[in-house]
């Protein structure tokens, strides 16, 4: 009885990295080895592999060379955005405050949390709706003459839903108070015009759009200081010291180039999948909800929530079947708490436990989607009749 | 493809050797393997982490990364709720009854063989498998039959006493046919940490493995002191609650006679401590409730057997008669001490496992 299918919707947790992304990273392995901060020509090779990379994503953010820091991930573009830019202020702005919202991504949610308890900074958490949407009256209310930052993220990894970046960022400046945003689930699906979006800071990761993972980009808005938050060489225009990852750092900007080259065609399909998943699932599974905002999310995430069922088990019993989901909180460890997010979103403790997420991808197809729409219908069936067992 | 191939096996794993050279065994054998681990109820502690000894943060790493090397997929299951209801809150009445009772066996009744074993069906599994030194066979007329490990030492027959046809009929216990050192040795051959885990009598939920401090803690009402008493109602002493108590034990009562007087029994009604001396803790017949008939037959005339009153004790001989469905009585050849009311009274007729049931009381 071993699984002979396997369907992957986890893309919001990882996709495959592109072949061509491969091809463009390979030389830099082994041919274009040096170190890009020396000065002979093994050096400059790297140094100007890494300076076109720069220029790649600038342009598709509509920024400057010159803003783009690369990192090793989407946490640490975060840890960086959020303590580096915190820091300043306070050092040379006396502010203290910030503000954020109550479901980000633990990279933004811990890092702001260590620095209320150990920094000694003041933190603000805005509320949400039932969708997870944050309302720019809220922001405003929330806004001091001391407060230094506003993180809020652009999409959701849980549950889909897009915050409105452009009203919120605005809001923010008219305040005098900088804006960061974590943009891992958005990119490659939803526009990164850091000036339509009116952002200062903003945080991707590569292997979300079909990049390899361990490396990622901030975008720091010219003007904005940093202190950084991780000391050593003068890398990256003193903003983050390590040396230089060349061949992910190439591998990125290639996933970015190609994500946005073929966006509209990516989306579309997205789209489609995801529409029939949501259709299928939430006409079969009896006592199914949609969780998150129903037009205002990304075109590859489809979330739901089967009150009481255990979601762990759930992705256990998908699993089996071979279809790769996720639950609410990624719990590998039999101990599975309410979702934080469902909870700040306003559902109960039985919903909460029962949250799942599964976002289709570049090569998920209409059959894909019918197997895992089966397995979900037979997958929450057995977790339910198994919990009624138990209970009698 | 084989018919293992097609035969799906859930093993419950802990990281320690037994369970991990048990799936690697199946693996081996060509079966379609998944690990599985039980997250069970612990103590908070005061870092937020878990006490429990079973299943630890670094168990349940050392479980995933034997599953990972063996490819296997692993899963933990959270069964925090059930067996607090079930096993803790059973152990706390117990004391509270005034018998010292044995939570691994009804841990093997209600968790491993029912909660896991209905986890492991609902996942389409055909057997449940764990790592436990017994043997598994069937008699003439096609019923299972559980045995004695080859490994007298380390045989674990006694805990699962509890189980019937229904539940080995699901059940493989791939490590039983081997001793612990050929075990270590098989741990070595695929790759695998050979250290043990401590044998599973342990009271896995108690942090620090003292239960005294425990109830003090969660059923203070089980501590209560009161009187410690001869049979014939002389008061020599106070006791400072019965659980901190053993039958048979001498030292320790702080009451001060001519002779030597012991632990004979326990009254909760009366909340009393009853000792005498050590010609009164020997007894040659006991009662036994809840008895389990591994074959499904109840016995209906006295017949021989041997009977183990506890986990490390050797079976003793003794006429085993039937009272009822579910209900012995056990007549010893010779007296025997320290008959501990909630501890399992398990039958054998040689090395094969009849049944058994939990100790009532000592018939005087």
């Amino acid at each position: 009885m071993p699984v002979n299918r396997t369907v992957y919707l986890d893309h919001s947790a990882s996709t495959p990295t592109d072949p061509r992304v491969v091809a463009a990273m390979t030389p830099y392995f082994t041919e274009i080895y040096g170190n890009a901060s020396s000065a002979h020509r093994f050096g400059r090779q790297a140094e100007a592999a890494i300076e076109a990379a720069r220029e790649t994503v600038a342009r598709i953010l509509n920024a400057k060379p010159s803003e783009i820091v690369f990192t090793s991930g989407g946490s640490e573009s975060d840890n960086l955005a959020l303590r580096g830019a915190a820091w300043w202020a306070r050092q040379h702005n006396k502010r203290n405050h910030l503000i954020t919202m109550p479901l980000e991504h633990s990279a933004v949610s811990k890092t702001m949390a260590q620095m209320t308890s150990v920094m000694g900074f003041e933190q603000t958490i805005l509320p949400v709706d039932h969708t997870g949407l944050v309302d720019v009256e809220d922001l405003g209310e929330a806004l001091r003459p001391d407060t230094a930052l506003a993180t809020i993220m652009y999409a959701n990894n849980e549950i889909g839903t897009v915050e409105p970046l452009p009203v919120l960022a605005a809001c923010a400046h008219n305040r005098g108070t900088l804006f960061h945003t974590d943009a891992v689930q958005a990119a490659g699906q939803l526009p990164l015009d850091v000036e339509a979006l009116g952002v200062d800071l903003l945080s991707i990761s590569a292997h979300k759009f079909y990049g390899p993972k361990g490396v990622g980009a901030l975008y720091v808005r010219n003007g904005v200081e940093l202190i950084p938050s991780q000391s050593g060489g003068s890398h990256e225009e003193g903003r983050r010291a390590g040396t230089s990852n060349t061949p992910f750092i190439v591998g990125l900007a290639k996933a970015l180039e190609i994500a946005y080259a073929e966006l509209d065609e990516h989306n579309a399909h997205y789209q489609a999948m995801r529409d029939r998943l949501i259709e299928g699932v939430l006409r079969r599974v009896p006592d199914s909800l949609l969780s998150g905002h129903p037009e205002q999310r990304l075109p590859a995430h489809a979330s739901f929530v089967f009150a009481g069922v255990d979601s762990s088990l759930l992705v256990m019993h998908l699993d089996m079947k071979g279809v790769a989901a996720s639950g609410g909180s990624a719990c590998r460890t039999g101990n599975p708490e309410p979702s934080g997010v469902l909870l700040a979103m306003g559902y109960n403790e039985q919903e909460a436990i029962g949250g799942l997420r599964l976002t289709v991808g570049r090569q998920t197809t209409e059959a894909d989607i019918e197997y895992a729409v089966d397995a979900v219908v037979g997958c929450v069936e057995t977790v339910r009749k198994l919990r009624r067992e138990m209970a009698s | 493809m084989s018919d293992n191939a097609n035969t799906r096996v859930v093993v419950a794993m802990s990281g320690g050797v037994d369970s991990s050279v048990a799936a690697a065994l199946l693996v081996e054998q060509g079966y379609d393997v998944v690990g599985m681990m039980m997250r069970l109820w612990s103590e908070e502690t005061s870092g937020g982490g878990i006490a429990n000894r079973c299943c630890t943060p670094d168990q349940m790493a050392d479980a995933r990364r034997i599953a990972g090397k063996l490819g296997i997929p692993f899963y933990v299951v959270d069964t925090k709720d059930v067996f607090r209801n079930t096993i803790v809150e059973f152990f706390i009445d117990q004391h509270r009854d005034g018998v010292t009772p044995n939570p691994c066996l009804e841990c093997n009744r209600q968790i491993r063989f029912k909660f896991l074993l209905e986890h492991a069906l609902a996942l389409e599994a055909d057997y449940l498998a764990t790592g436990h030194y017994v043997r598994l066979g069937r008699d003439g007329a096609g019923r299972f039959v559980l045995r004695q490990a080859v490994d007298e030492r380390k045989d674990q027959s006694y805990v699962l006493s509890v189980l019937g046809q229904t539940q080995l009929q699901h059940a493989l216990f791939p490590v039983g046919d081997y001793t612990k050192p050929e075990i270590r040795e098989i741990a070595a051959k695929f790759g695998l940490p050979t250290a043990s885990k401590k044998d599973s009598q342990d009271l896995c939920f108690i942090g620090d493995n003292d239960y005294r401090r425990f109830l003090r803690d969660y059923a203070p009402d089980v501590m209560m002191p009161g009187p410690i008493v001869r049979a014939n109602g002389e008061v020599l002493g106070e006791h400072t609650g019965l659980a901190n108590y053993t039958i048979g034990q001498r030292k320790g009562l702080g009451v001060h006679t001519l002779e030597p007087l012991y632990v004979i029994a326990m009254n909760p009604y009366r909340n009393a401590l009853i000792v005498g001396p050590r010609d009164e803790l020997g007894q040659q017949t006991l009662t036994v409730a809840r008895v389990n008939w591994v074959s499904g037959e109840v016995p209906v005339s006295p017949f021989r057997a041997g009977v183990k009153i506890r986990y490390k004790a050797r079976p003793v001989s003794a006429w085993v008669e039937p009272l009822g469905e579910s209900r012995i009585s056990v007549t010893f050849d010779e007296p025997l001490r320290d008959i501990t009311p909630g501890q399992g009274a398990v039958i054998y007729d040689g090395d094969v496992v009849l049944g058994g049931g939990i100790i009532e009381k000592p018939v005087r």
